[in-house]
């Protein structure tokens, strides 16, 4: 059982906050899988069915660069949807391909179980207990969770050099990676919070809400950085998803977010659909100028409430976009719908304000 | 009232459930017309241009039942059996068809994992039409006796064409794919023209099944399949997988299908709504020539 290295495929930054998290518990070398480019969906697509949807084949070029660089047990973190059913034909791709290799399911049936990943992890690392997997998890989950908070208050922010942020962020990610002491977590949390306060902003040219599905929402390199684009435009961003509300609020909230769509729609549609739908609503309300939603080529639910969205657009007067991306996209086409949706946006408030002068 | 019931995916599998049901309670209902190039045509155009080309006949259909009736009966099913979920395209249909007509829908939601059976559905909705509970609850019985009866002629046929003398071909594929004339009518007609027996994986004995590959995967209609081709296996000379593009269970489980099922010839078709027919039935002749050599030469 020696020399066993574990390794996980990528979603935006919560790769370094996992590392920690699975050393912890399993006792055992983690080691990240090498960052996200062309070659790794080229991989991954080239050993993936055809139409599955985009994350599969993300994930597939992650575990195949991994376990060539020397991985041999592999995480799945995906739940729900068709994320449930990726790890039994991840795990038969990567045997026909000759690997040798382990691969665990973190979430079963859809599902964030906690006897499910004692039993998971117990077949790895016996020694574990459950009190220390409870302390675990709940450290990564406040990690996580103030991460995305301070993520949601730089997304809404436009600072005046785009950088600046940035390196804040990266330095926060390395500050609060490593701590296991709640209070600790909590302190570094709130000096970077006052950090970030310190960048010098200026007012927003827009305000745009990001909505969809998750994978793309949440993993830059599959929209081509859509948000540092936004950001160059001088927009602030509103994005829902993150790994906080899928674990934690997107439970809590359920039923109220059906109530408060009523006059759409009467049950739940599947995946983060019903959020969806309320999300426009809400970005309505608080009065933002567009909306631009993402989702993989031929994402069942998020396909499907696209007539949904369409007549909401049409009848609360909110500009929506639909993006969807795959794996042969070029950036170039992307930018240019970008930047005329942007285009139509400005000129849009434009008319609002000489309006409402009048 | 005239209650209309689109001719496309759950129709396949509870229509005599449904038909049965509406008969018991005396009310009037149209089912819409068999899939032509017209209802895929205005599916095309009312749904958006990536969603599955199910779903565009679906809509279709609903537009085909336009005019025709007093209300639309569209129910709603996310899980028929316990733990396991359908495709989300079944999710919202109700929802997607308030937003996109103005006609009057009648729904019912069935949702085993949250205790809404079949059961209670079909009395909710016999409520809603105003018949007593016990009239209600005497309909769905015979609806659901009508519905073993047909299903047990139907593997009785099945076991019969087993055990004849002829080339057999399983057809995997939702029961929404197979029997719609637009997507497995075509297929099917060819096989039989050439003189091979068809074995539909759909119709299968739910005592028979046995489960190995299919435990991981909570797609019941998928699950069946795999149940079924595991059953099947040793009887017929070939398997043909017929799907729809582009379709989010079978693109996961059909690749898995593929990989694990060795050592007969399988074939996977895949339908969209833009190819003639042509490409599709000149594959299927290629493989129909492997199956007739390779029974020629021996295995």
């Amino acid at each position: 059982m020696e020399n066993k290295i574990i390794s996980f495929p990528h979603m935006g930054d919560y790769c370094y906050f996992i590392k920690p998290f699975l050393e912890n518990i399993t006792n055992m070398e983690v080691r990240i899988s090498p960052p996200i480019t062309k070659k790794t969906i080229e991989i991954g697509s080239k050993y993936s069915p055809d139409s599955i949807c985009l994350p599969f084949k993300y994930n597939l070029g992650n575990y195949i660069e991994a376990l060539e660089d020397g991985a041999s047990i592999l995480f799945q973190f995906g739940g729900g949807c068709r994320y449930g059913n990726y790890a039994p034909l991840q795990k038969t791709i990567l045997k026909d391909l000759g690997y040798n290799f382990e691969l665990y399911e973190f979430i079963k049936n859809g599902k964030f179980s906690f006897k499910h990943i004692y039993e998971t992890i117990r077949k790895i690392n016996p020694e574990l207990t459950k009190g220390k997997l409870l302390k675990e998890i709940i450290t990564i989950f406040i990690k996580i969770m103030l991460f995305d908070r301070s993520e949601h208050y730089t997304r809404k922010k436009v600072a005046k050099d785009n950088d600046n942020f940035k390196k804040i962020k990266y330095k926060f990610i390395n500050d609060l990676k490593d701590k296991t002491n709640i209070f600790k977590i909590v302190h570094t949390y709130f000096s970077y919070m006052r950090k970030y306060q310190k960048v010098r902003c200026k007012k927003p040219k827009l305000k745009i809400g990001i909505i969809g599905e998750l994978f793309t929402s949440m993993e830059p390199f599959s929209t081509f950085n859509l948000e540092d684009e936004l950001k160059n435009f001088d927009i602030s961003i509103k994005r829902f998803t993150d790994v906080s509300y899928l674990l934690i609020y997107k439970n809590i909230f359920h039923k109220i977010t059906k109530y408060r769509a009523r006059k759409y729609i009467k049950y739940h549609l599947g995946a983060d659909a019903t959020e969806n739908v309320y999300r426009t609503l809400k970005l309505k309300r608080k009065k933002y100028d567009g909306i631009i939603h993402t989702k993989p080529f031929g994402c069942t639910p998020e396909v499907g409430i696209m007539p949904i969205l369409s007549r909401i657009s049409n009848e609360e007067n909110i500009p929506i976009m639909f993006l969807s991306f795959d794996t042969e996209n070029e950036s170039v086409g992307i930018k240019t719908r970008l930047e005329a949706f942007i285009d139509m946006l400005s000129m849009r408030k434009e008319k609002e304000i000489e309006k409402r002068n009048e | 009232m005239i209650i209309g019931i689109p001719r496309s995916l759950f129709y396949y599998k509870y229509g005599t459930l449904i038909k049965t049901f509406f008969n018991e309670l005396g009310i009037d209902y149209v089912i819409s017309n068999p899939s032509n190039k017209k209802i895929l045509e205005d599916g095309k155009t009312l749904a958006p241009s990536e969603s599955c080309m199910n779903l565009k006949l679906f809509l279709g259909h609903v537009k085909d039942l336009e005019n025709k009736c007093n209300f639309l009966f569209i129910p709603r099913f996310e899980s028929v059996n316990k733990g396991e979920k359908l495709c989300t395209n079944f999710y919202l249909l109700p929802d997607l068809v308030r937003n996109i007509f103005e006609e009057h829908i009648i729904d019912f939601n069935v949702n085993v994992n949250k205790g809404k059976t079949m059961k209670s559905a079909f009395i909710e909705l016999g409520l809603y039409l105003g018949f007593s509970y016990n009239k209600t609850v005497n309909a769905y019985k015979k609806a659901l006796e009508t519905d073993k009866k047909v299903k047990n002629n139907l593997l009785l046929k099945q076991t019969n064409t087993l055990n004849n003398s002829n080339k057999k071909i399983l057809i995997v594929g939702h029961s929404y794919n197979i029997y719609d004339e637009m997507i497995g009518k075509p297929i099917i007609n060819t096989l039989e023209e050439n003189n091979f027996s068809i074995i539909y994986a759909d119709i299968c004995d739910e005592k028979e099944k046995n489960d190995e590959l299919s435990s991981s995967i909570y797609f019941t209609y998928n699950k069946e399949l795999i149940r079924a081709i595991n059953y099947y296996k040793e009887y017929v000379d070939g398997i043909i997988i017929i799907s729809a593009f582009p379709c989010g269970p079978d693109s996961i489980v059909n690749d898995l299908i593929i990989r694990k099922t060795k050592d007969i010839p399988i074939i996977n078709l895949i339908i969209d709504e833009v190819s003639s027919n042509t490409g599709i039935l000149t594959r299927l002749e290629s493989f129909m020539d492997i199956i007739n050599k390779e029974s020629a030469y021996g295995k």
